[in-house]
């Protein structure tokens, strides 16, 4: 892949992104910068959903309970919706659930939420690229993924059962895609 | 006193009610009370130490209080909206149940405490009543009464929390969940958790870790809150009912502020005015969406 400008700190952190995104408008606007060439941080893993309004606060805890670093959750513009009204639902939500995560001491610069629609292949290069930026400066969220004392994050995911056994090492699937350089 | 007993007395002597739910003397304090027959009636009492809220006996998760028949239930302003929150979400049936309102001039933190209200006894609940005569209700009974010392308290310590950092909010609130077992009792004390099977009881796929590991703590506690928001009447059952003593009634009261600031939502004894989350208006604030 060729060599973007991830802003990237220098100890070589690569900050592991998950975007939650509806399939209609974002997913395909991400589909749209794909195909249209631009490029952008390589770190965000996208998860398609049929509707903001499927995506429920549980993901997002879920996605730090595994590792990630931060979280996107995309949709359609208001009045867009293929649904009719699924944003406007999870715009509800999420307005609480982002107070309540920063009020639990969750910085919730570690969740971007944002309309893109199918025409915005440039507006999500964007989102992604300033959220990787944003998530790389406020570095990897140890503070989470270690609460129960037994998750290896930060580009070493921890040995799966059976590597564990045969010994053999597991390479670092950043390390690998050259994630973020 | 005298009124509320005898018309415990009519409800049960007519066939009116099956039971009635209110408080008496207890041991440590006020109880709750189930009076099944018309004798019992003069064990009622009300007063300024009857602090649980009887709505949660009407939550269908309890089919040993339905064996009892129809039930009547003591209520005050605040309880009303609880009772009010279940049939906004058709838990109950206003037919179903017959609502004792009791005029309330405020009520103590703890049911063991004196029934003397000052501003160090008076519960964080009463802050800013505006139901202490319940609408929602068959019968009214009782003088209306004095209004109680008020102390923002709460409001207090959700502002010194905003004020510090995330880091420091996060060494808060880990300090505070590091304690939480688990037991789930906030979740039982609530009148208003009455999902048939709770999200944190599924295995399959396990959304919340059942061990009382912070991990598991925090997927817990989020969610209690998050599924609360805007539904919460903030009668702080949950934290009392807390063994290890997390302020639950922060993190509660701290939503209701936030769903007033975002949606210009007071939960409220009404039943026919939609919950803020699960209705949507289309010109809702949108200042954290980029």
């Amino acid at each position: 892949m060729a060599a973007t400008d991830t802003p990237m700190k220098p100890d070589g952190f690569h900050p592991r992104i998950t975007a939650f995104v509806c399939n209609w408008c974002t997913y395909t606007g991400a589909d749209l910068a794909g195909t249209s060439r631009l490029q952008m941080a390589s770190n965000v893993r996208i998860i398609r959903l049929p509707c903001t309004g499927r995506i429920d606060h549980m993901f997002i805890v879920k996605a730090f309970e595994r590792g990630a670093d931060g979280v996107i959750v995309s949709g359609c513009h208001p009045a867009d919706c293929h649904y009719t009204a699924g944003n406007y639902h999870a715009r509800r939500r999420f307005g609480v659930f982002r107070e309540l995560m920063d009020f639990m001491g969750i910085d919730p610069q570690r969740v971007t939420f944002s309309w893109v629609s199918a025409s915005e292949g440039a507006k999500w290069k964007d989102v992604v690229n300033e959220t990787v930026a944003r998530v790389a400066e406020l570095g990897p969220f140890d503070a989470y993924h270690e609460l129960a004392g037994d998750t290896v994050t930060g580009g070493e995911p921890a040995p799966g059962p059976f590597e564990a056994a045969s010994g053999a090492e597991t390479p670092d699937p950043l390390e690998e895609l050259e994630v973020g350089r | 006193m005298k009124e509320l007993r005898d018309l415990t007395r009519k409800l049960l002597a007519d066939g009116d009610a099956g039971v009635v739910i209110g408080w008496e003397e207890g041991r440590r304090g006020a109880r709750p009370a189930f009076i099944t027959t018309p004798d019992d009636a003069d064990k009622l009492i009300f007063d300024a130490r009857c602090v649980h809220n009887l709505a949660n006996y009407l939550n269908p998760r309890k089919p040993q209080v339905k064996a009892l028949g129809k039930p009547a239930v003591v209520v005050k302003g605040c309880d009303a909206k609880a009772v009010a929150g279940l049939l906004r979400e058709a838990q109950l049936t206003r037919d179903r149940v017959i609502l004792i309102g009791v005029r309330c001039g405020g009520v103590v933190q703890t049911p063991e405490m004196p029934a003397e209200l000052t501003e160090a006894t008076v519960a964080t609940r009463c802050y800013g009543c505006d139901v202490r005569e319940p609408k929602l209700v068959d019968h009214l009974v009782g003088d209306a009464r004095p209004e109680p010392p008020v102390t923002a308290a709460l409001d207090r310590r959700i502002a010194e929390l905003d004020a510090l950092s995330p880091r420091e909010r996060w060494q808060f609130w880990t300090s505070q969940l590091a304690k939480c077992t688990r037991c789930h009792a906030c979740r039982q004390a609530c009148p208003l958790c009455h999902c048939e099977r709770c999200i944190t009881d599924k295995t399959q796929p396990q959304w919340i870790e059942s061990s009382s590991h912070l991990r598991g703590n925090f997927a817990w506690h989020l969610t209690r809150a998050q599924h609360l928001a805007g539904r919460c009447v903030g009668c702080g059952e949950c934290e009392r009912a807390c063994p290890v003593g997390i302020p639950l009634s922060l993190i509660n009261r701290k939503l209701q502020l936030v769903v007033k600031d975002l949606f210009d939502y007071t939960v409220t004894d009404d039943p026919e005015v939609p919950a803020p989350i699960g209705a949507y208006a289309v010109d809702d604030k949108q200042e954290f969406i980029e």
